[in-house]
């Protein structure tokens, strides 16, 4: 290590030495970004020649459709996108649980086998939603109980994961100290761990319930249920105002259970 | 680097044992070996009836932790529920299953033992409290409290009395004291206090660099004896 003759210490760098490696790195992934904007980013010219196209499109979308009979059926529609969001949060967190348990360095039963419960939750996270609400309407029929399914196993990837982060992060004292009682690992999980991560977990299931619910309306446009489908028919038929009236109505639900989530967040802190 | 070298002592029941030495000397290391806390890199270990090198088997940790208590130098409370439940988890390791993970599944006896254990600590009026609201001397009788509630035959305490007012700690040196002439339990603390390691304990043991540089019966020691432990040479 270099010496400060005057003082002989050790001189303490305040930034550490820029090497090759991370130059060459830093290098090659600004190529990268400047060779992918080449290729798919819309030239001035397409833009300027869609942007009168996108405009005729919106006003065509306006006034939203306001009849009764179509407004009851969005309003189904919607619950249902609800339904789907909050049966498959539920059901995804259960599922989680376990999973993460199982994954978490330190704590898993599994022991050297704790990889099996990581290779199930990054295969559920990794895995973009609209695929899994394809396998599911293939293996189940289309409707709302598939796209339940896809919210479920999304739930259990997002949460599996985070449970299993907040898991390995908990109090390590309090964790030895009832080691050092007999505890086995479940009593470790139940007794220690949880409620250590308690304001965690409740964190991360009430961002997965945003999450979902964001998710449950665009599943419908595979057939897995919910308000999608009537977005997609809205499109596909060229019904403009019903489409505009239905974004609006996501608008106002996505919103809506953001500031539920919040309230409830500010509740527990 | 191994932290404890050539340490080999042996330890009779219903002795009492101060462990003292300087910051870092590894005295919580060799508290925690003793129990199985950390595997040994060599050496062996036999602690109530069990020897094990290496790490103790899960059979044996079983049954040695069954007859321990053992109080943490940062008192390992979980932070986030009630004085009570931490000492209802006491009584982890005796084959309550999932009644001792939280007071309100605790059996009624666990729970009015735990309150006796809060009482005898003096925190009889504190058990609602969460261990995170606690003083850091409360939070320290908790975890006096957690690792006595189960009437272990070994208490391994490391500096118990650290974070006490000096009339707490010598109430709660007391209590060792008297538990361990009591029961027949063994007793083995470290302190910083001079004066406690002689007045409570039978032997003293002092670790410097993690070996063993004194082990004697207290009655033959002063204070002036201990000096050197803290001191390069
Ligand atoms: N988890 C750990 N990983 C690596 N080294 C450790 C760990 N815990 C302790 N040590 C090292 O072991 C040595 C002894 O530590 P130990 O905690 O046993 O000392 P101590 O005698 O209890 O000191 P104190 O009086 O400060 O409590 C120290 O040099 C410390 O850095
Ligand atoms: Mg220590």
């Amino acid at each position: 290590m270099a010496t400060d003759i005057r003082t002989e210490k050790p001189v303490m760098p305040r930034i550490a030495r820029l090497d090759p490696l991370r130059f060459a790195l830093a290098v090659a992934l600004g190529a990268l970004l400047v060779a992918s904007i080449g290729e798919v980013t819309p030239s001035p010219e397409r833009l300027a020649g869609a942007l009168p196209r996108m405009g005729s499109l919106l006003d065509r979308m306006l006034p939203p459709e306001t009849d009764p009979a179509f407004l009851g059926r969005m309003a189904m529609r919607l619950l249902e996108t609800v339904q789907i969001a909050l049966a498959g949060t539920f059901f995804g967190i259960l599922v989680s649980f376990p999973l993460a348990w199982c994954g978490a360095m330190g704590l898993s039963p599994l022991g050297p086998f704790r990889w099996a419960a990581r290779m199930v939750v990054s295969l559920f996270r990794t895995v973009p939603d609209l695929v899994w609400a394809l396998f599911f309407v293939s293996a189940v029929g289309l409707g709302a109980v598939a796209g339940t399914l896809t919210i479920i196993v999304d739930t259990a990837g997002f949460c599996g994961r985070f449970f299993a982060e907040a898991m390995e992060d908990s109090d390590r004292q309090s964790r030895e100290a009832l080691d050092a009682g007999g505890a086995r690992k479940i009593d470790i999980l139940f007794a220690a761990v949880v409620p250590d991560c308690m304001p965690s977990f409740i964190n991360t299931s009430l961002f997965s319930l945003e999450l979902a619910v964001r998710s449950s309306v665009v599943l419908g446009i595979v057939g897995a249920g919910g308000i999608g489908q009537e977005l997609k028919s809205a499109f596909e038929l060229f019904q403009y105002p019903k489409a505009s009236a239905i974004i609006l109505a996501i608008f106002v639900i996505v919103l809506g259970m953001e500031q539920l989530t919040d309230w409830l967040r500010r509740r527990i802190a | 680097m191994p932290i404890l070298n050539g340490v080999s002592l042996d330890i009779r029941q219903g002795e009492r044992v101060a462990l003292i030495g300087a910051n870092g000397a590894g005295k919580s290391t060799l508290l925690r070996c003793l129990a199985g806390l950390v595997p040994l890199s060599a050496g062996d270990v036999e602690i109530l009836g069990e020897t094990f090198s290496g790490s103790p088997s899960a059979r044996q940790r079983k049954a040695l932790r069954r007859q321990l208590g053992f109080v943490f130098q940062f008192h390992g409370l979980v932070r986030r529920t009630s004085a009570l439940s931490n000492v209802v988890n006491g009584y982890i390791g005796q084959g309550h299953g999932m009644r001792a993970w939280h007071q309100m599944l605790a059996p009624h006896t666990v729970r009015e033992e735990a309150r006796a254990a809060l009482e005898a600590v003096g925190l009889g009026e504190k058990w609602d409290a969460r261990a995170d609201t606690l003083s850091g001397g409360q939070s320290q009788r908790v975890a006096i409290a957690r690792a006595i509630v189960h009437k272990p035959s070994l208490i391994i305490a490391d500096e118990p009395a650290a974070s006490l007012d000096p009339a707490a700690g010598s109430d709660i040196m007391t209590l060792f004291h008297r538990l361990a002439g009591a029961r027949g339990c063994t007793l083995l603390f470290t302190s910083h206090d001079m004066n406690h390691a002689l007045s409570y304990a039978d032997r003293v043991i002092a670790l410097k660099a993690g070996t063993v540089m004194l082990d004697a019966a207290s009655s033959d020691l002063t204070p002036a004896d201990l000096e050197p432990v803290f001191h390069g040479d």
